[in-house]
């Protein structure tokens, strides 16, 4: 476990190193990275002067070199807008992203695993197919979409919940929901099919045959199994939704880092980009760490002894 | 194989059992319906649209759908802020949407078979080395680097298929590559080896072959995905450009116009909808038929 553990560091801590090179040459994609960072319509000696500022007329090892030990430090330079350290910016905005990713968490876990143990556990019926079907919608329902239109029914028409903004548990919910639906979906059609499969296992119909009820039987040796492959998913799912709260975050004015992204792209400032997909990139490298020492931990079964 | 001969569908000609499954499978053939219709219209889009698409007309913007107050069959899907006809607008952004979808599964697949083949068939430090590469770029949220990419690029029709025909490529090294390894350990390649048959043949008669239905289907799901995520990139207004009809665009569009006319965003997501429900379930679908060992756990 202990050797495991080790070689999952150094393994994480490569793969920041390669996220550093790769955001590094991703605005300077083009070639010319100070015309990227100014308006498209800009003069040749405003792009002259960004150029100078940032330092792109000297030799690319300089500045590669420059970078990697400015992020060593967590400095990612300033933002071109805020005019303040990128890094600092970025970390402000976090609670209100990991609220907004939890909350959807929840409600996608809250609805699936009764869901799909519903549907799992009675194959044919009304539950199954709700199961199903909610399964394929998480699926092929683009959330910007869901986002919109759950603002046009329940803002606009009903007015149960604000249009946007991040005041008090109320204003979570739509965007909670949109975030959502699409792990929901995931999360349905796994706990719906571990279930399928766990149900033939000889130790749940043993369990059956001892004349344990139902309840008690899904419960102690259905929904263990069930759970070790959630924890599975959970961390992948997390790192999706951050990807996906750029819309949510936007349509809802929501103060987190999706809607940052979307500004910093907008505003072509991409120190903050950078500072952002360093970070986004950091936090889904450690929860896939936490989720493999997780999942060791939970299932017995699991010794990464290599 | 004479004992499965029992079996009455294994007496059935190869084309009847075809049929067989494809009827068999009401899902799949929804599916299969819902994907011709929107691949007809995008073939088609010029016989069969009632309006130009980008033809304005200021007087006649906002105009409802058909079915509500206001509204008038001219214009059966109501027209945009600019008072362009809906309907028209969709039928041709499903030219975008397929085409993005097609050459960026057709660019990440292409160049995802060579590498996993390459990896999974040399192996060692060549292996190492390309899976670190691909690994790299799963690490990173996927939408984020999309998202960055193609701000820096810039709008473009081809700069869009090029960016998902890269970023999906490593899902694709992945995948091939682990049915090498696990092609490879077969008897009939171990036997064909042993035989002599070089690398070349091994590769091209007996691992290739074998790779088309794991692939394909990888291939739908994927290709809906690409769907999903260029009308994402449209909807902040970093995929073709806003002259382009595409269901992005019109969905950026319609956001502000959200809360007195909502079916300007709603119609371009229902065709996202319907164009991705297709797609899955003809995934789904090609599973079943193409690889038996992978069938739902549905049935």
């Amino acid at each position: 476990m202990q050797r495991y553990l080790f070689s999952r560091i150094i393994q994480s801590g490569l793969l920041m190193v390669g996220v550093l090179i790769i955001t590094f040459f991703m605005v300077r994609l083009t070639g010319d990275p100070a015309r990227t960072m100014v308006p498209r319509d800009a003069s040749p000696e405003r792009v002259e002067e960004m150029r100078e500022a940032m330092g792109f007329n000297e030799p690319l090892v300089l500045q590669f070199t420059r970078y990697m030990g400015g992020a060593a430090r967590g400095n990612f330079g300033q933002s071109l807008h805020y005019r303040k350290p990128a890094m600092k910016l970025v970390l402000e905005r976090v609670p209100a992203t990991i609220e907004l990713t939890l909350a959807a968490l929840s409600f996608a876990l809250l609805f699936s695993i009764p869901l799909g143990i519903l549907g799992g556990s009675r194959p044919g019926t009304i539950w199954d197919t709700l199961a199903r079907g909610f399964g394929l919608l998480g699926q092929t329902i683009p959330n910007f979409w869901l986002a919109l239109m759950l603002i046009v029914v329940f803002s606009v028409n009903l007015g149960w919940f604000p249009t946007f903004g991040r005041g008090g548990i109320i204003s979570i919910i739509l965007p909670a929901v949109a975030l959502g639906f699409f792990p929901l979906g995931q999360f349905t059609r796994l706990v719906r099919s571990s279930v399928l499969e766990v149900r033939g296992e000889d130790y749940v119909r043993t369990a059956y045959s001892k004349g344990i009820d139902e309840r008690q039987v899904l419960m102690r040796h259905v929904f263990r199994n069930v759970s070790i492959t959630l924890v599975s998913v959970v961390g992948v799912q997390f790192g999706y939704m951050l990807g996906g709260s750029i819309y949510i975050e936007s349509i809802f004015s929501w103060p987190g880092i999706g809607r940052m992204i979307n500004e910093a792209v907008q505003a072509r400032d991409f120190p903050l980009v950078q500072a952002i997909a360093v970070f986004s990139a950091g936090f889904v490298v450690v929860l896939n760490l936490l989720t493999d020492i997780a999942y060791a931990l939970i299932d017995p079964r699991i010794r990464y002894e290599d | 194989m004479r004992i499965d001969a029992l079996d009455q569908e294994n007496v059935r000609s190869p084309f009847q059992r075809i049929l067989r499954v494809i009827f068999k499978d009401k899902a799949g053939l929804f599916g299969a319906v819902l994907f011709a219709t929107v691949l007809f219209s995008a073939v088609f889009a010029p016989y069969i649209v009632p309006h130009n698409p980008v033809a304005q007309s200021l007087d006649a913007s906002r105009q409802p759908p058909a079915w509500q107050e206001g509204g008038s069959w001219e214009h059966p899907f109501g027209t945009d802020n600019l008072g362009r006809d809906m309907i028209s607008r969709i039928i041709y952004g499903s030219r975008v949407s397929l085409t993005v979808g097609f050459f960026g599964v057709a660019i990440a697949m292409s160049l995802g078979m060579l590498l996993g083949l390459i990896a999974g068939y040399v192996g060692g430090r060549v292996d190492n080395i390309i899976m670190g590469v691909a690994n790299l770029f799963l690490a990173i949220p996927y939408l984020l680097l999309v998202v960055v990419v193609a701000a820096v690029i810039g709008r473009s029709l081809i700069n869009v298929i090029l960016i998902f025909g890269f970023t999906n490529a490593p899902l694709f090294v992945r995948i091939t590559r682990g049915e090498v390894l696990r092609i490879r350990k077969s008897g009939y390649v171990e036997s064909a080896v042993s035989i002599g048959a070089r690398p070349g043949r091994v590769v091209f008669h007996h691992i290739l072959p074998n790779l088309i239905g794991p692939l394909l289907t990888v291939a739908t799901f994927e290709m809906s995905g690409m769907i999903f995520y260029e009308a994402g990139l449209g909807f902040l207004g970093l995929s073709v450009p806003p002259s382009i009809p595409s269901w992005g665009n019109m969905l950026a569009a319609g956001r502000q116009y959200i809360q007195f006319s909502p079916w300007i965003a709603a119609f371009p997501g229902l065709a996202i909808v319907v164009t991705s429900l297709g797609m899955n379930l003809l995934g789904d679908w090609l599973r079943d038929i193409l690889d038996p060992k992978m069938r739902r756990s549905a049935s």
